[in-house]
């Protein structure tokens, strides 16, 4: 599956499907489809809207029974304000960056090292740590909580960013990934090198690793996307304040905001905004990366 | 350079007889034999030496846990560190016998079920109607996908305040077109029904995109035979499309009642399991028991049920995935 996407990318451009291909222009039941299409991309922004309607109001004209699109005293951008001067948002939002980068970062490299092994290295033992690994896609990160954390407080790890990190490197649907990725690697390819008397490492970091670009920024996408926006183990790892990630500081703030609505939606808009940010420049790629690792990856 | 190519091939495929197979890859060389076996035993330190830092994560964060917490669940374990001894299967008979426990897996399991239909559904209309080749595609993948990198607790904030019962956006539009207001996470109810509405505003651009991508990848002399015959657009869809999309349909399923079963975060943020535990989901009791009842070891004892639950699901999703590739 993976390697079948990739090379079929999709393109946001080209593959006119169906109805483009029988010649048809404007028909009826194209327009439609647009109009369906539309009314859903609308339903699906509601949310958005609304919220940047309430963040950009006042409190009062946000919390004013009589509801409105426009308030009546007019936008304002105090919520924000507000907001950053609790300075809350801007540290939580590094820490997120900072631990999920992280995360990315051990995960890609251990991960295609031992993708690598078992794509080109015979060695003793390989089909037993393949099936262990394979097998091990099915532990649901939930059932691992209660024992994480007791071992967490013997590690003296509670409420640092060790904690959030460690445990969240280990995909093993990933080294599945890219395993089926370098199996598909001529090996020709690698011969060379070989007859040079390149190291095992030299071949895998000079020849292999370039040939993986795509599904490397796959990956990592993937598992950026998901650290990013974990919640249920940081939110159990930490406590403190200062090593707390956007999506487990933004339940303290519901509990400290309480019915500051605007000062709420402000700061879920400001959580939001780095990945939303990220997808408009990075859009095709993402995408693709969603498609190639999402059947594996769950 | 060919005969080299073929003879790594070969080795490909012998793969458990790695000295046989390099003994005929090194015919260049004199000493065949020996060759081998040294290289055989490089590749075994090789082999693991490749595989030595993610298994030294996998076994500290993974493995480890995974059998401390088996053993803790056989414990009275808590967090006051009252009682480490081994109580035998104690914590899983009281666990079979706790209301609250399978009253919190019943709603984890009606959550999965009112939740994966429309999962599916709107995901694939969704591909179906951006696939006919609509302009500015790029705006449909925005609209439909952008909530999907939205963290758990941003999409909270947002459902919660357009569920708001007096200020929400929600009641306040059905109020405009006459129908009555309702108490959308406080109602028992309805409140389950409200986090699914989330739910899908939230993770069906994911699916979505799992169809998009396996609705280009059908072959498009498909469509041009159906068209040669006089098939339109709807007649292809059912005929050509849905087929097509059956193994990929089988997996989305099988995947969306895998991530249903883990429901936690939006319940945890809206309701907090309520109202009245009317939307506690198993996870939640799991984390409830261990955090705030301080009883780790029961904890643990829930989480191997619902273990159990997530093995069960996957057995039934290899057993089908084999039978299609086979």
């Amino acid at each position: 599956m993976a390697t079948e996407t990739l090379a079929r990318p999709l393109s946001s451009t080209a593959t006119p499907p169906a109805g483009a291909r029988s010649g048809r222009r404007m028909s009826p039941g194209r327009i439609a489809v647009l109009v369906a299409a539309a009314l859903l991309a609308i339903l699906w922004m509601v949310p958005f809207a609304w919220a940047t309607a309430t963040a950009f109001k006042s409190e009062t004209d946000a919390a004013a029974p009589k509801i409105s699109w426009i308030p009546p005293s007019g936008f304002t951008a105090d919520a924000f304000v507000k907001v950053f001067q609790d300075g809350n948002i801007p540290l939580w939002t590094w820490n997120s960056l900072y631990t999920s980068a992280a995360i990315t970062a051990i995960t890609l490299v251990i991960s295609a090292l031992v993708a690598y092994a078992l794509s080109r290295i015979d060695f003793r033992g390989k089909k037993i740590l393949m099936t262990v690994i394979i097998a091990s896609i099915i532990v649901p990160p939930p059932v691992l909580i209660i024992p994480l954390f007791y071992q967490m407080v013997a590690l003296h790890m509670i409420d640092t960013s060790w904690a959030i990190i460690l445990p969240q490197v280990i995909h093993p649907a990933m080294v599945f990934v890219l395993k089926k990725f370098f199996d598909q690697i001529p090996r020709e390819l690698e011969e060379a090198a070989v007859m040079d008397g390149a190291s095992r490492m030299r071949i895998f970091l000079q020849v292999v690793l370039p040939l993986s670009r795509p599904i490397l920024a796959a990956v990592a996408i993937f598992v950026f996307i998901g650290a990013w926006n974990n919640f249920l183990w940081p939110f159990i790892a930490t406590n403190d304040g200062a090593v707390l990630t956007l999506p487990v500081g933004l339940q303290t703030i519901k509990s400290a905001y309480g019915i500051q609505y605007a000062q709420n939606m402000a700061s879920a808009l400001l959580a939001a905004l780095p990945l939303i940010l990220l997808f408009l420049f990075f859009q095709r790629q993402i995408i693709k990366g969603v498609a190639t690792t999402g059947l594996a990856g769950t | 350079m060919s005969s080299v190519a073929t003879s790594h091939d070969s080795d490909g495929q012998a793969g458990s007889l790695p000295g046989l197979s390099r003994q005929k890859a090194s015919h260049q060389a004199g000493a065949g034999g020996t060759r081998a076996r040294s290289q055989g035993s490089r590749d075994n330190i090789s082999g693991w030496a490749f595989a030595a830092p993610f298994l030294a994560f996998f076994l500290v964060f993974l493995a480890w846990p995974l059998l401390y917490g088996l053993y803790m669940s056989l414990t009275g374990k808590s967090l006051t560190g009252a009682n480490d001894s081994l109580i035998g299967l104690a914590n899983y008979t009281e666990a079979l016998a706790d209301a609250d426990m399978w009253h919190s897996l019943g709603n984890t399991l009606y959550f999965t079920v009112i939740s994966t239909v429309p999962l599916v559904v709107v995901a694939l209309v969704m591909a179906a109607l951006v696939n006919v080749g609509l302009p500015a595609q790029w705006l449909w993948r925005l609209s439909y996908f952008a909530p999907y990198l939205l963290a758990s607790t941003v999409v909270s904030l947002f459902f919660t305040w357009m569920y708001n019962p007096q200020l929400g956006l929600i009641n306040d539009s059905l109020a405009k077109i006459g129908l009555p207001k309702v108490a959308w996470l406080n109602d028992p109810g309805v409140a389950m029904w409200a986090i699914v509405i989330a739910t899908l505003w939230w993770t069906v651009g994911f699916n979505f995109l799992l169809y998009l991508a396996a609705m280009q990848n059908i072959p498009a002399q498909h469509y041009e035979a159906a068209s040669l015959d006089g098939a339109g657009a709807w007649r292809q869809f059912f005929s050509i499309t849905l087929p097509q999309l059956a193994p990929t349909t089988v997996m989305i399923v099988l995947l969306q009642i895998l991530a249903s079963l883990k429901i936690f975060d939006q319940v945890y943020q809206m309701t907090a399991g309520g109202p009245a535990g009317a939307t506690r989901p198993v996870v939640q009791y799991i984390f409830e028991t261990g955090f705030t009842g301080y009883r780790l070891g029961y904890s643990a004892a829930i989480s191997y049920i619902f273990f159990g639950l997530i093995v069960a699901v996957s057995v039934i999703q290899f057993l089908i995935t084999r039978r299609r590739s086979a």
